[in-house]
Order: structure tokens, then sequence, then C-alpha cells
């Protein structure tokens, strides 16, 4: 494509917006790592500071002294998020499959369903879930925030869309002139075929999950039971009024295993952003 | 043939039964019991039994002439204008000169990296931390304006109302901007690059290519845009909860979602208010969602909008094998 010159001080003024952006982006979660490293005392006198200090530990042992065991949230958060990526990734792709592969009576009418089911926010079913829970003792059970990721209507969306696009058909009747039974095809050939959408699915599925206050808040009471999100709140309360050093390594442990995943792959959740149909 | 054919059928039926019986039971049974709730006395933490009321609208009553949720309501959209306004525009202007269909910037990996990640931060983190930034009587932002000489002493920013609710505005424009200008940058991208070189022939100005070419095309993306952002803004709950203590001044940033929150799970655990307030909130954005759609679609659009997807596929048919290289 050709590009016709802009002039410089449009280009300047471009390039000043995006730094400034830039560092908006950046400097909270800066102040928060350099904090960490700082005493509550350093931090009183001036919140401000480009240079690291030595107190890390320290900050870290005030704060497992308290309430907070960020080894449980990590450990919890990981369960819930890994087992309801599994379910939400597994079951959306099989579903997908049912629609875009066999011809059945009811496939038109079951993927306008899915669509319509896309719009409903989580509000209008959270009373009801939680009551539905609390009723069938499964409150404080991660089974409850894990199986309702079995219908993502929004991923099972995007997998079809993935499969019209990339999953031959020619592959299927194949293995079933093969002798190959469906239920095998689909775990054995069609899943392997469908990985780099599965991929991107499961970084946004496990990130929103991993994220997730609501739900979690209102059906897990029991602090061993705790996500990390839950944990966090836990900062806002009293105990940790005037600890700002603990505070901060406190947030800095929430924030770095997302950190890792997102400088990681970056270039697939930017891509898979542009893909569309994330925000849950 | 058609026998075996029809054979397989089945399959599409039980592969889809999973899907079925989660949704079920988990979101189309709760649904029921949250719109059936609402018209009960079901209160009282551990409650098991519930009456339906004699006035079945009682609490949609008191809902709605409830001062405190007429305030949350108004909070959580006055919030989300703040919030969305700034956020739309700026994610056009950015995508405009990302997409690189005016010019070239440098860097734009890096940039759409850094403008994006806010948003995949745990938003419970975010709050916490703007908190601590806003910190009083010691925070970063009180270090800078005395540094600056901005003010005598340290300042409670929250105690302003305004202050609390541009926080939280603000914060929600940080972490979703850069997701906004990455889906209308690809929205751009899936533009035919001839319409741009055609109207640069013409003459026309960076300006007039952007109000011509590029918005209009991108309509049914801001659509989608406004409406995402619509239902996932009249939701808002973990910023507003934990940024200010109880809501800061006055309710300034109580939202319709904490406030079903404080309803239904502390206090007297008011299960029917809080059922009550959901539906009232579903059907607000039932309402707002369908506006959005019928204001900004027209017949003509939709008609031209065909045409080209028609144009571009028979396009991308036939350049198949030479592939889009420069973009």
């Amino acid at each position: 494509m050709t590009n016709r010159k802009a002039s410089k001080p449009f280009m300047t003024f471009v390039y000043i917006l995006c730094i400034v952006l830039a560092v908006l982006s950046i400097l909270p979660f800066l102040i928060m790592l350099i904090n960490a490293t700082r005493s509550t005392t350093e931090i009183q006198q001036h919140a401000i500071s480009l240079v690291p200090s030595g107190y890390l530990l320290e900050n870290l042992r005030i704060l497992a002294g308290k309430s907070f065991n960020p080894m449980r949230g990590f450990l919890n958060s990981m369960i819930i998020s890994t087992g309801s990526t599994l379910c939400a990734v597994y079951f959306s792709t099989l579903t997908a499959y049912a629609i875009v592969v066999y011809s059945w009576k009811l496939r038109q009418p079951f993927f306008t369903f899915i669509m319509a089911i896309m719009m409903i926010p989580s509000q209008v079913v959270s009373i009801g879930f939680y009551q539905f829970m609390y009723r069938i003792h499964m409150t404080n059970n991660f089974l409850a925030l894990i199986l309702p990721s079995i219908a993502a209507p929004t991923m099972v969306f995007f997998m079809r869309q993935f499969m019209l696009s990339s999953l031959p058909l020619d592959i299927v009747s194949s293995a079933r002139i093969d002798g190959a039974k469906e239920f095998y095809t689909f775990n054995h050939i069609v899943l392997p075929i469908m990985k780099p959408a599965l991929a991107t699915q499961a970084i946004f599925s496990f990130v929103s999950s991993w994220n997730s206050l609501f739900l979690p808040l209102i059906l897990l009471t029991k602090q061993e039971k705790y996500t990390m999100p839950i944990m966090v709140s836990l900062l806002k309360g009293d105990i940790y009024k005037t600890e700002y050093g603990s505070i901060y390594i406190g947030l800095t442990l929430t924030v770095i295993p997302l950190f890792v995943v997102y400088f990681l792959l970056s270039k697939y959740i930017i891509a898979g952003v542009a893909l569309g149909g994330v925000k849950g | 043939m058609k026998k075996k054919k029809l054979s397989y059928a089945k399959y599409g039926y039980l592969f889809s039964i999973p899907f079925v019986i989660a949704f079920c039971l988990f979101t189309l049974y709760p649904v029921i019991s949250t719109i059936l709730l609402g018209f009960t006395d079901f209160k009282g933490i551990g409650a098991v039994t519930f009456h339906f009321l004699e006035n079945p609208l009682q609490n949609f009553q008191t809902i709605l002439s409830a001062p405190t949720f007429r305030t949350a309501l108004g909070n959580t959209f006055l919030m989300w204008i703040m919030n969305f306004i700034p956020q739309i525009v700026l994610a056009l202007v950015l995508a405009a000169w990302f997409s690189g269909t005016l010019f070239k910037v440098k860097g734009q990996g890096f940039f759409k990296v850094v403008f994006y990640m806010p948003n995949i931060i745990t938003a419970a983190t975010v709050a916490i931390l703007f908190g601590a930034l806003f910190g009083y009587p010691m925070g970063p932002m009180n270090d800078l304006f005395t540094s600056l000489h901005l003010s005598d002493g340290p300042i409670e920013f929250f105690r302003n109302k305004w202050v609390a609710r541009g926080v939280v505005s603000f914060i929600q424009f940080w972490m979703w901007y850069g997701y906004t200008m990455i889906v209308l940058i690809s929205g751009i991208m899936g533009m035919s690059p001839e319409w741009f070189e055609v109207a640069e022939i013409d003459g026309a100005s960076s300006w007039q290519k952007f109000f011509y070419i590029t918005l209009p095309n991108l309509r049914m993306i801001l659509i989608y845009t406004m409406v995402t952002s619509l239902i996932g803004g009249l939701q808002m709950f973990d910023i507003p909860q934990l940024l200010v203590t109880k809501s800061g001044p006055n309710n300034a940033t109580l939202t319709t979602s904490v406030f079903i929150y404080n309803q239904a799970f502390s206090g007297s655990y008011l299960y029917n208010r809080a059922s009550a307030a959901s539906i009232i909130m579903f059907l607000i954005i039932c309402v707002l969602s369908t506006i959005v759609f019928l204001l900004m679609q027209d017949k003509y659009e939709i008609r031209e909008r065909r045409k080209l997807r028609k144009t571009a596929r028979e396009r991308r048919k036939r350049e198949k094998p030479a592939g889009r290289g420069n973009l």
C-alpha cells in the first residue's frame, strides 16, 4: 500500500501520544513492583521512587503472617481455571462439531439458540445459581465454578467459525471409511486439527476464569477455598491498613503469573482479540 | 448412501447433549428461579421456604422507588458513559493510525502489546492497586501532588464524589481501550485496500478517507463493541466494589451490581429484592441493546454491505494464489 507522508509535527504528536499511553499502562505496575521491595517507612516518606530497596522478603513475611496465603489462593485459582478451561474448550468444540459436521433436524434452530443465549448477562443468573448451589450443598465446592463452563456459547460460536474455515470434511468421511467410530474421530483426528483455535480460546477462558471475582466471592465462604482475586480483596481490609509494603507485594504476587503468561503469549493473545468474540 | 447419512444425524444430538444439560442446569434453571424469586418473600441467610407475594410486583415497586437503586442506576450509566466515549474515540484514532491506511507508525507491535496489557490483569488487583496509588494520607498520588506543590497537605481524593467516579471510569477506560483498539484495527484491516487507493487517486485527504471510508464501514463492529461494552459496563462490579470503601461519599460509585450484591449477600440477605433488581437490569440491557442495533443499522447499509461482501468474496477467489503480501 502506498502511503502519503504525514507532516512531521503531526507524526511527532502521534509518537508522543503513544509514548504517554504506554507510560500510563506501565507506570502503575512499575510503582507496584518497586514499592513491593520498599519498607513501609520508606513508602511513607516518599510513595514514588524509581529505586528498589531491600525489604522484599520482610514485606513478604508480614504479608504471610496475616490471613493472606498466596500459595493457597494460587493453587485454588489454578484448579478452578484449569478445570473450567478444559471443560469449556473440550465441550465447546464437541458442540461446534455437532453443528458443523452432522445434518440433523434441529441443527439450525440449535445454532440460533446458541447465538441468542450469548447475550444473557451473568447478573440475572447469579442469585438463582447461588440458591441452587446452596440447596444442593455445592457452595465451597470448586465443581460449582468448573462445570458451568461446559456450556460456553461464545466459544461454541468461535469454534464453529474456525471449523467452517479449516476443518476439511473429507477427513471425517475418510475416517469413517477406515472404520473409525464417530467419537474416536472427534478425539483423535478433529481435536488435533483444531489445536490453534483450542490454544487461543484456552488462553482467554483461563484468564477470564482466573480474574473472575463475583461468583467465587458469593460461592466460596471458607478461607481455605479462596481464589486469588478474593485473596486480593482481603488486602483492602483493616489488617493491612498500615502495611503499605505488604499490600504492594500481595498485589505483585497476583500480577506476576499474568505477566508471565501475557509476555510469553502476547502475540497469540492479540491475534485472538483481533478475531473477536472475546469480551465474555 | 442416503440412508447411511441419516444414521449419522443421531451424533448431532448426542454431541450436543453435554452443552444442553449444562445450559439447562447452570443457566436456564437459575434464570427461571431468579425470575420466580423476584415475586416472593424469600430472604434471610439459609432460608429455604418462600411464598409468592399477594401483590406480585411489590419487590419491583420497592426497588424502583428505592433512592439507593436509582442512585446506583444513575451512577452505572454515568460511569459507563464517562468511560465509553473517551474509550471509543481514542480506540478509533489509534486504530486509524495503526492500521497503516494513512501512514506507518514505528513500534506499533510494542504499543499494541502495552496498550492491551491492563486488560489481562485481574480487575480486583487493579482496583486495590489504584486504591493504593490514591492512598490517604500517604500514597504515590499524594506524593506527586506535594512534590509538585499542587497541594499543601495530603488530599483524601475519594472524599470528592467526582474524583471517585472519575477514577472508576478511568480504570474502566484504561483497561478496555486497548481491546477496543485491536478489534477496530482488525475491522479496518478487513477492508479492501483498493478503496483507500482509489480514494487516494481521487485526491482524498487522510481525514476524508477516515470519515468517508473507514468510519462507515466500521459500523457493524462499532455496534458490536458498543453492545458488549454496554452489557459489560452495566454489570460493573469488581472495581467499584474494591476501589472505594462503602461506595464512596453518598454512594457516589455504587453500581447496580454492587447494589444487587449488597442486597443479596450482606445485611438482611434480601434475595427477593436482589432478584427483582437483577430482572430490572436484564430488561434494561435487552431494551438498550435493541435500541443500539436499530439506531445504528439502516436498511440501505445492510444492502450495501451484502453487495460489498459478495464482491470481496469474488475478489478473494480470484486473488487466492497471489495473497496479500503487501499488507
